[in-house]
């Protein structure tokens, strides 16, 4: 019974399968980013037939084949995880995850099967072009793979186009349509996806750095930051477009989140955005205390970047624990928002009635039938909220949360200026004696990880106590079983999962200095 | 004879890819490796599928899920 859980088993389940996925993606958006950056290389070869381009090309695919073969498969921890740890979760997902995950493992087969091999071992062997439409195909394969998993993740952060079965317990897909064009899964795509690109663009403009530095495979370098500056530019100015997009469904579907990564507590109308600020330490929602030690922020931004008008109310926390403020619903109908005490409520009428509903099935009462389950589908919608006492459950951990969400819009920032000078100096072709750049590019390499990961911290710290946004969360998620078990695993997976990171750094950083070689990869 | 044909060369193709390897070789290793400590060690020890291994049908599975479902008290915790 969920209410003999042990919260140590939530935690330690939450801790592994946080650990498990920052770790995943620590792999996975160089291989989203630097696939296309190869692609646009090898198509420079294939149109010039310089053979010097085709030196660089093998260069960086030997780069992307360490990361990938290190990487490949991190993430099927993730769905072991689902299975043992998260059992009530994987089965009130039902068959929502089944159609894109299946997608996403028959297309992962093919691509790594066929395009990537002809990538690796078709030098010489297949015809140029056909070789250059393989890494195409990777570039593009490898990106459309993760539409598939980011389109399962966007429905957790807003379930759409589906259906509960009271008598299965699971969801069932009604429009295949409404899960991939979420407009929170397709911004949370072209969002991520993008950020990938301008991690590549940067590893790249990075380790070319370091060759210029050495005073080492100038050409290689020199052409290698040429492409990769104004790939990372171009996907910084997008990724800002992407976030934007990000923002405002978050506005809409996750107010709790918009909250916490500003450090709100207290809504206003015309809220600014605040770009710089320390949220005062230990800060409570229903405390006196000052939101904020000290904040500069930009008046009424918050307002017109959330609901596209600088007078919007922006509800903080305090607003969305009490309730009680006016909003436009998602079919723009003004309504008065409900504080989470009758979230709770409503919640547990929704649990209850799926009670009564198995029980009249049970006795074939068909007019209790029928009366728990128009009770059960009306209070739907907060069924998650049932499985909470404390209203406060439904605030996120405020600080992590805006610093994550802070420094990955800070460093986003810094990237633009970044791909500018880079851009600028190569143009001007005085990009070897600035060492000061140079040192700093190789500096901003980790400086896109931390950005990368804390994008992650933010989306999903940001949603907490939701596994499935309103409708299941944590507590009711997790699988009974021994918190010692998920303790050793998680342990495991330190272990494993930091062996498998120092080898790529090893592995790739042993590359680097060998340098571009003719020959197999 | 023709199939035969393709089905040399695409066995060739794999087979003179992976000799030719140099730093694949180890990646190839790893990969060997971490495939065996997931789905030998890890998956069958560690992952078995909870409600697969304690259930027998989806019937059994989906009356467990709503009992864990609909007997909580409240359950939130900070």
């Amino acid at each position: 019974m969920i209410e003999n859980l042990d919260p140590g088993l939530v935690d330690w389940s939450r801790a592994q399968f946080a650990l498990t996925a920052l770790y995943h993606w620590l792999f996975v958006p160089l291989t989203l980013g630097i696939t296309f950056i190869i692609a646009f290389m090898e198509t420079i070869y294939v149109k010039t037939g310089d053979p010097e381009w085709k030196k660089i090309t093998k260069f960086w695919m030997t780069l992307f084949g360490i990361n990938f073969a290190i990487g490949v498969a991190t993430g099927i921890i993730l769905e072991f995880e689902f299975g043992t740890n998260w059992s009530n979760y994987s089965w009130f997902v039902g068959d929502i995850f089944g159609a894109p995950l299946a997608i996403e493992g028959i297309m992962a087969f093919f691509l790594e099967s066929t395009f990537i091999a002809v990538m690796f071992f078709g030098w010489n062997k297949v015809s140029k072009k056909f070789h250059l439409l393989s890494t195409w195909l990777v570039a593009f394969g490898s990106n459309l793979s993760a539409l598939w998993i980011l389109v399962a993740n966007g429905w957790m952060q807003s379930p759409v186009g589906m259906h509960f079965n009271p008598e299965t317990a699971r969801n069932e897909m009604l429009n295949f349509w409404d899960v991939l064009l979420s407009p929170i899964a397709i911004n949370k795509f072209l969002h991520t996806i993008t950020s990938g690109y301008v991690l590549a663009a940067i590893f790249v403009i990075g380790v070319s750095a370091w060759f210029l530095l050495k005073g080492r495979e100038q050409l290689l370098a020199k052409r290698s930051i040429v492409i990769s500056s104004v790939f990372g530019l171009l996907s910084c100015l997008f990724l800002i477009y992407t976030g934007d997009g990000s923002a405002y469904q978050v506005a809409q579907k996750q107010p709790m989140k918009l909250a916490a990564m500003e450090g709100l507590y207290q809504g206003s109308e015309g809220a600014g955005l605040v770009v710089l600020g320390i949220p005062t330490p230990g800060k409570q929602f229903d405390d006196q205390k000052d939101d904020y030690l000290f904040k500069f922020e930009i008046p009424k931004l918050l307002s017109f970047l959330g609901y596209g008008d600088v007078n919007a109310f922006v509800p903080g926390v305090k607003d969305l624990i009490s309730g009680g403020y006016e909003y436009n619903n998602t079919n723009g109908i003004k309504e008065t928002a409900l504080s989470a005490e009758q979230k709770i409520e409503k919640g547990k009428i929704s649990i209850n009635a799926l009670k009564n509903y198995k029980h009249a099935k049970e006795n074939n009462d068909s007019e209790k039938l029928k009366e728990s389950l128009d009770l059960f589908n009306e209070n739907f919608k907060y069924f998650g909220y049932g499985f909470l006492n404390d209203p406060k459950s439904i605030i996120p951990n405020v600080p992590l949360t805006f610093y994550s969400f802070h420094i990955m819009v800070s460093l986003g920032f810094y990237f633009i200026l970044f791909f500018s000078l880079s851009l600028l100096f190569i143009y001007k072709d005085d990009i070897e004696p600035r060492k000061w750049f140079l040192r700093l590019a190789i500096l901003t390499i980790p400086l896109a990880y931390i950005a990368s990961l804390s994008g992650w911290i933010v989306a999903e710290v940001g949603r907490q106590p939701w596994t499935i946004q309103d409708l299941l969360p944590t507590v009711a998620a997790v699988s009974q079983i021994d918190a010692s078990a998920v303790q050793i695993t998680f342990f495991l997976f330190t272990i494993i999962f930091t062996a498998l990171l120092i080898a790529e750094i090893r592995i790739m950083t042993k590359q680097i200095h060998i340098g571009p070689k003719e020959g197999g990869h | 004879m023709h199939i035969k044909n393709l089905i040399k060369r695409i066995f060739l193709f794999y087979y003179e890819g992976f000799k030719d390897m140099t730093v694949g070789k180890k990646l190839w290793v790893i990969i060997f490796i971490k495939l065996f400590i997931m789905f030998a060690i890890l998956k069958i020890f560690f992952f078995p599928d909870f409600l697969k291994s304690n259930f027998n049908t989806d019937k059994e599975r989906s009356e467990y899920v709503i009992n864990q479902l609909t007997n909580s008290k409240t359950t939130d915790h900070d």
